[in-house]
C-alpha cells in the first residue's frame, strides 16, 4: 500500500513537472503570439476601428518580453489578439446594423 | 449579337445595383425632416433655436451656470487671438481673407462644403489650412489652439446666422453625406457606443456628471471652450475625445470620416443659428 502511494506521488510529481515545463513560454512562443496579435491589429487598423485597450495590452506584452517574462508577454499578446478580433467582429457586425439605428 | 449585348447590359446593371442601392438609401431632405421631428417631438419644451446650446437646452441648473460663466466668456481670449491672427498678413503679403468670400467675415455657416474639384468635403478648418499652404505657410495642427482661435473668431463673425449646408447634385457629395451618416450611427470602441448612442438616444441624460447634448445643432457651437480641457478645442479635438471616451483609437484630425460626419450633422442643423464659439462643461 505504501509502495503504491509512493509510486502514485512520483507519477503525479513527474506529470506536474512535465506540465510546468510544457507551459513555460519561450521567446519563440512570444514571437508567435505577437505575430498573431499584430496581424489582427493590422486588420482592425484597416477597418479604422482599433480599441485603445488593444494597444495597452500590446504595450504590456512588449514590456514583459523585454524583461524576459515570456509567460506574461504571451498572455498579454493573446489578450491583444482577442481584443483586436473583438473590434474586427464589431466592425463587420456594424456594417450591417448601423442603418437600423438611423432616425427615419 | 443583340442578345449578347442585352445580357452584358443586364449583368453590368446587376453588378452596379448594391452601389446605387446604398446611395439611394440616403434621402437627405427626408432624413432632415425626420431628424428634426425626432428632437422637437422628444423635447417639445425646447425652442428649436435653443438646441444649438447643447446641454444647456436640456438642464435648467446647467443653464444657470452657463449664463453666469458667459458674463465673462472663457473663449474671449481665443476670439481676440483669432482676430489678430486673421488680420496678420502671410509672408507673401496676402491674408486669410483673400481665400474666402466676403473676406472671410460671416461665412462660417456655409461650412463644411462639398468641393467638386477635389471630390471631398472641405471643413472651415481644412479651408484655413489650405489657405495657409497655398500662401506658403505651414498648416496648423487640427486639434490645437491656433486652429481653435482662428475658427473661434470666424464663428463669432457668423453668430446668429443660420447654418447653410448644401449637398450639390453630385453622387460624390451624396456619398460623403452617407459616409458621415454611417460614421454617426456606427458603434465603435470597446464600450460599443456610436455617436448616436449618446446624442440621439440619450440627450439630456447624464453620463457620469455630464449632461449629454442633443445631436441637433451640435456643430453650431464649434469650436468650444471646454472646462474639462481648461481650454479651447476644435471639432476634430471633440471627435477624437469622443472616440477615446468609448475606448476607440481616435482618427487623425480632419480625417475623411470626421469631415463627413461634420457634413452630415451640419446639414441636419440647417437653418439653426451659429452659436460658436461655445462653452461646455
Amino acid at each position: 500500500m505504501r509502495t503504491r502511494t509512493l509510486i502514485g506521488l512520483a507519477v503525479a510529481a513527474s506529470v506536474a513537472g512535465f506540465a510546468s515545463a510544457a507551459f513555460a513560454a519561450t521567446a519563440d512562443d512570444y514571437k508567435a503570439a505577437e505575430a498573431k496579435a499584430d496581424a489582427a491589429i493590422k486588420q482592425a487598423h484597416a477597418l479604422k476601428n482599433e480599441w485603445t485597450t488593444t494597444a495597452d495590452a500590446m504595450k504590456q506584452a512588449k514590456a514583459a518580453a523585454s524583461a524576459g517574462k515570456f509567460d506574461e508577454a504571451v498572455k498579454h499578446a493573446q489578450e491583444a489578439e482577442t481584443l483586436a478580433n473583438g473590434s474586427i467582429a464589431q466592425s463587420k457586425e456594424q456594417e450591417k446594423l448601423w442603418p437600423d439605428a438611423v432616425v427615419r | 449579337m443583340l442578345r449578347k449585348l442585352l445580357i452584358a447590359v443586364a449583368m453590368v446593371a446587376g453588378a452596379a445595383q448594391p452601389l446605387f442601392a446604398a446611395d439611394a438609401a440616403s434621402d437627405p431632405k427626408g432624413e432632415f425632416k425626420a431628424f428634426r421631428d425626432y428632437f422637437t417631438n422628444r423635447f417639445p419644451k425646447v425652442a428649436l433655436d435653443d438646441f444649438v446650446n447643447g446641454p444647456y437646452s436640456m438642464d435648467e441648473g446647467l443653464r444657470k451656470q452657463w449664463k453666469a460663466i458667459d458674463e465673462f466668456p472663457p473663449y474671449d481670449f481665443a476670439i481676440d487671438k483669432g482676430k489678430e491672427m486673421f488680420a496678420t498678413p502671410f509672408k507673401n503679403g496676402k491674408s486669410y481673407g483673400d481665400c474666402f468670400p466676403n473676406k472671410g467675415i460671416g461665412v462660417r455657416q456655409d461650412y463644411p462644403q462639398f468641393d467638386a474639384k477635389s471630390g471631398q468635403v472641405i471643413t472651415l478648418d481644412m479651408a484655413l489650412n489650405n489657405c495657409r499652404e497655398a500662401n506658403g505657410e505651414k498648416p496648423f495642427d487640427y486639434t490645437k489652439d491656433d486652429m481653435a482661435a482662428l475658427t473661434a473668431y470666424m464663428a463669432f463673425t457668423s453668430r446668429g446666422k443660420p447654418m447653410n449646408i448644401k449637398i450639390p447634385d453630385d453622387p460624390r457629395a451624396l456619398a460623403a453625406y452617407t459616409n458621415g451618416k454611417r460614421y454617426f450611427y456606427t458603434r465603435r470602441g470597446q464600450l460599443n457606443f456610436s455617436c448616436a448612442s449618446c446624442h440621439v438616444q440619450n440627450p439630456g441624460n447624464h453620463i457620469r456628471t455630464e449632461v449629454l447634448a442633443p445631436a441637433l445643432g451640435i456643430m453650431n457651437a464649434m469650436p468650444i471652450y471646454r472646462s474639462a480641457w481648461g481650454g479651447m478645442g476644435t471639432t476634430s479635438r471633440r471627435l477624437r475625445t469622443c472616440n477615446s471616451q468609448v475606448r476607440g483609437v481616435p482618427l487623425p484630425g480632419e480625417s475623411e470620416e470626421y469631415r463627413d460626419v461634420e457634413y452630415y450633422l451640419s446639414y441636419m442643423a440647417n437653418g439653426l443659428p451659429i452659436s460658436g464659439p461655445g462653452t461646455r462643461p
